[in-house]
């Protein structure tokens, strides 16, 4: 038995998973290296494919073709019971009739009862539940909860650990706490995790990186802030955070045709003739105090107020009947009444999408 | 360190694959050689024109055209529709009273009303026998005798009452209060909220109600064989065509005309089911009945009613059985218990029925709950998973007579290996098992799909054999429907003769088939003490067993109370 907290995390490997439910195809020549030790999301929306792939790599799935590896195992045709991983479900699948202590302890078969008290009693500390052994699941918290089905995932000290929407269940006053908690833990122990969430805020929290799903393929596999600043689809734009589409065409390299307008683009901006800009909300700046580039008039439809900062619904003069949305801190605003202003839109924040 | 975690991992692995697989092929085995080989020898043997057995085609010919398979068809329909007509109503306002309005001592009147679950049909019979026979105790009330079509009307009425009723109690026991607080927020009388928000939710079960009631009532011969007289039905004549003639293709082919109502009820409900979907959605907020005087007294009255005839019918059974020669020494005494001295089976054939009982709920419950969570809950093996769901259901659409008359054409085939199993109590619990089936598995689904649908998922990633997880969480946690079942199956078992009668040899002859001979044989008051016997032990074992379950659920309460995630 090991006595150590975990054994160090394996990296995984996914090659050219496929995998069709008649005539959906749910997962689509999937691929994705985890290293050792990091935290990845499969982020998307429903029906995207991501929890085909975590029951695929758990093996409650079978897929059609593709390889997995499991540090340098091949584990794609084994059964769950040979691959050697933890898993906490979005219901936490507690046996209900079964102590936490009892829970904890119930993949520990084949070492002596003290070895496994001993290593129950470890767990427990890991997870700050110490003296709720004899209580029964139904006596806890939805945190408290999740603890436990945690400690029972972790404590036969698998090289992998998968997470299933493991916030979904929770308040959201208490769901920010337990990610960074659970993040935090991770880090600890180095387990290489993976975790499926439709919620990117979570994503955003935890990840070491993420994979955008869509439609049975990864989108794009990158950092958070790489995932953010720079999507690389379109659907990726428009499902993480918000943004402004401006359709545009192509006058030279470093300029494109908005409406009545002419834009200056990055060097890096891509190559498409034509298609959408993308900007995000945030990167626009009202009225800036000293001439920046890409400043066009335009007229204030609507102002919100969300507390830390105000969203702002606008129109350029030379796009009318495109409303657009810049995000700004609460003093920033424009006042009251005042319609028309000057808005900035900097080059570098100008995405091309064909 | 890693070699011995390997090989424990593969020894589960193998584990798992027989409990799983190994388990599943077996069931498919056992169904296929329990319900579908019986049921297609009836077809074999209906269509076999073998001399001097009365099958073929032009046998069936003759026998649909006959003037007297006409009266016998006539007479089983006026009946069958006579009884489906008068119980389901009952059956809908006593249900109604138990999960709508607020009269006192639901518990009891719960109780009395499964009576004629616990004791054979032909109980009723018995006990009307003596209330409106010709010596009966209230015979100077009817101008005629009870013998015939009342006779067997009233009989089957008692019988299949709380058949209907368990449809029924659990049709109204779904409601959803908002429904009816949006009903009357729009001004709509009670009976308007009745005719748009209840009547919609359980007309479906009224449906189910009266089919089951007709088929129960069409295939039974225990009630007309003790107060039919003279008034033949088909149910009837299909017996003395095989135990009495020996005429297996005439019996094969009434078999088949019994098979029909079955078949339909049973495919339009499965069609308007489909259809109609599930009405109740998650949110439903339980609905409390609110006091009302009027109707509760109304109600109460109904119940007593209904509860007062029970009594008087069972009680009157009971009663007769004690008394020592109706109706000139009307003191009381034992001696109708004294079953050795008398024929038809005597103790022997109530020990054998215990024998049968405990084994058919002892076999059946383990048998079909284990099946039913290798459907539920394994994955792998699609087609054999639909090949087993599909077998399961057909023993609900064929009547106990008609299985019976299958496992005698099946099992007594010149031939068969199996043939040696004719006769024997292993054949008597087969066939038990798989007449109650579908039921029995029906609650086990139920329980089971109640449970976690990641519990077995969890087990497999914590490296946990599937049969070990299957003994120490599911069963555990499904003790009550567990027992449940258990008792479902031994009462079932105790009370059968529809099957049985087929199939006994004069080794394994049953309580209620000593009942039936007793009571040919002119030996009422033996027929009515067997009976009462029946119905002792039956009652007992489903209280012992309502304690039983009451104990497992209080010395589990500690982790049942609090559902997890609440």
């Amino acid at each position: 038995m090991n006595t150590a907290l975990t054994q160090p995390g394996a990296p995984m490997k996914v090659r050219g998973i496929q995998k069709r439910f008649g005539a959906f195809t749910a997962l689509d020549n999937v691929s994705l290296d985890v290293a050792a030790g990091e935290l990845v999301c499969l982020l998307g929306p429903s029906g995207c494919g991501k929890t085909t792939l975590l029951r695929c790599i758990a093996g409650l799935e079978r897929q059609d073709s593709g390889e997995l590896y499991l540090g340098e195992r091949d584990v794609s045709l084994l059964p769950p019971q040979a691959r050697d991983y933890g898993i906490l479900f979005q219901s936490y699948a507690l046996f209900p009739n079964l102590s936490v202590e009892a829970n904890i302890g119930y993949g520990l078969t084949g070492s002596g009862r003290d070895e496994v008290r001993k290593r129950v009693g470890q767990m427990l500390e890991l997870v700050g539940l110490l003296g709720s052994e004899k209580k029964y699941p139904g006596q806890l918290s939805g945190g408290q909860q999740q603890r436990v089905a945690l400690a029972r995932a972790l404590a036969p000290a698998p090289s992998l650990l998968l997470l299933d929407e493991p916030m979904s269940a929770l308040d959201a006053r208490v769901r920010e706490h337990l990610c960074a908690e659970l993040r935090q833990l991770q880090r600890r122990l180095g387990i290489t995790t993976l975790m499926v969430t439709h919620n990117q805020d979570e994503a955003m929290l935890m990840a070491d990186r993420i994979a955008v799903m869509n439609n049975g393929k990864v989108e794009q596999y990158a950092t958070p802030q790489e995932i953010y600043d720079r999507p690389a689809t379109p659907f990726v734009a428009e499902f993480v955070g918000q943004g402004n589409w401006l359709p545009f065409s192509r006058n030279s390299a470093s300029h494109a045709q908005v409406g009545g307008m002419k834009m200056r683009l990055a060097d890096d901006a891509g190559i498409a003739q034509s298609g959408r800009l993308f900007c995000r909300p945030e990167a626009i700046s009202v009225n800036p105090p000293v001439h920046e580039e890409n400043l066009f008039p335009a007229k204030v439809r609507e102002i919100t107020f969300l507390g830390n900062r105000c969203r702002m619904s606008f129109e350029l003069e030379q796009l009318p009947g495109h409303p657009l949305l810049a995000e700004l801190a609460p003093e920033a605003m424009p006042r009251l009444g005042a319609q028309d202003i000057w808005v900035a839109l900097p080059p570098r924040s100008l995405q091309v999408f064909a | 360190m890693a070699l011995p975690i390997a090989r424990q991992v593969s020894r589960a692995e193998w584990g798992d694959r027989i409990f799983v697989v190994g388990g599943k092929w077996l069931w498919l085995g056992l169904l296929v050689v329990a319900v579908l080989l019986p049921l297609l020898a009836i077809f074999w043997r209906g269509f076999s024109s073998e001399a001097g057995q009365g099958g073929g085609l032009a046998a069936a010919r003759e026998l649909l055209t006959s003037a007297n398979f006409h009266w016998l068809l006539g007479n089983s329909l006026k009946v069958s529709l006579s009884v489906a007509a008068i119980v389901v109503p009952l059956a809908y306002l006593f249900a109604y009273a138990l999960q709508r309005t607020l009269i006192p001592g639901k518990t009891v009147w719960r109780g009395l009303s499964l009576l004629p679950l616990m004791a054979p049909s032909m109980l009723p019979g018995i006990a009307l026998v003596y209330l409106f026979g010709n010596q009966g105790l209230l015979r100077g009330l009817l101008s005629d005798n009870i013998y015939g079509f009342w006779g067997i009307v009233l009989g089957e009425v008692i019988y299949t009452f709380p058949h209907a009723l368990m449809i029924l109690l659990s049709a109204l026991s779904l409601a959803d209060a908002r429904l009816f607080d949006a009903a009357s927020s729009m001004g709509a009388s009670p009976a308007r909220a009745f005719r748009s928000v209840t009547w919609p939710a359980t007309r479906q079960a009224v449906f189910a109600a009266f089919c089951l009631v007709f088929t129960l009532t069409i295939t039974d011969f225990g009630v007309p064989v003790v107060v039919g007289g003279d008034y033949q039905v088909l149910a009837l004549e299909a017996y003395k065509a095989v135990v009495g003639q020996q005429q297996f293709g005439r019996g094969a082919l009434i078999g088949m005309v019994l098979l029909l109502p079955a078949l339909f009820s049973f495919g339009v409900d499965a069609w308007l089911r489909r259809r109609h979907g599930d009405s109740m959605s998650g949110r439903a907020q339980v609905f409390q009945p609110s006091p009302s005087r009027l109707r509760d007294a109304c109600y109460l009255a109904i119940v007593l009613l209904i509860c007062a005839v029970l009594l008087l019918v069972f009680g009157m059974a009971v009663y007769s059985s004690l008394v020592k020669f109706w109706p000139y020494n009307l003191s009381l005494s034992l001696n109708h218990y004294q079953f050795e001295d008398t024929a038809g089976g005597g103790w022997l054939a109530y020990r054998n029925s215990l024998t049968m009982a405990l084994c058919t709920a002892l076999i059946g419950s383990v048998l079909i709950f284990t099946g039913a969570y290798l459907m539920e809950k394994t994955q792998g093996q699609k087609n054999l998973n639909l090949a087993l769901r599909m077998l399961s259901f057909v023993p609900m659409a064929v009547p106990g007579l008609v299985l019976g008359l299958g496992y005698v054409f099946f099992f007594n085939l010149n031939g068969n290996p199996l043939h040696v199993f004719y006769g024997s109590m292993a054949l008597l619990v087969v066939c038990t098992i798989a007449h109650y089936l579908t039921t029995a598995q029906m609650t086990a689904t139920t329980a089971l799909r109640q449970l976690d649908a990641e519990f077995e998922a969890a087990a497999l990633s914590l490296k946990a054999p599937l049969y070990r997880h299957y003994l120490r969480v599911t069963v555990p946690i499904c003790l009550p429907a567990l027992l449940d079942i258990l008792r479902y199956l031994f009462v079932s078992a105790m009370t059968t003769v529809s099957a049985a009668i087929f199939l006994y040899s004069p080794d394994t002859i049953l309580a209620a088939v000593a009942v039936l001979n007793m009571d040919d044989a002119g030996n009422v008051g033996g027929a009515a003490a067997m009976s009462s016997l029946i119905l002792f032990t039956s009652g007992s074992v489903s209280l012992l067993l309502a304690w039983a379950s009451r104990g497992a659920l209080r010395r589990s309460q500690a982790w049942r109370q609090i559902a997890p995630g609440q």
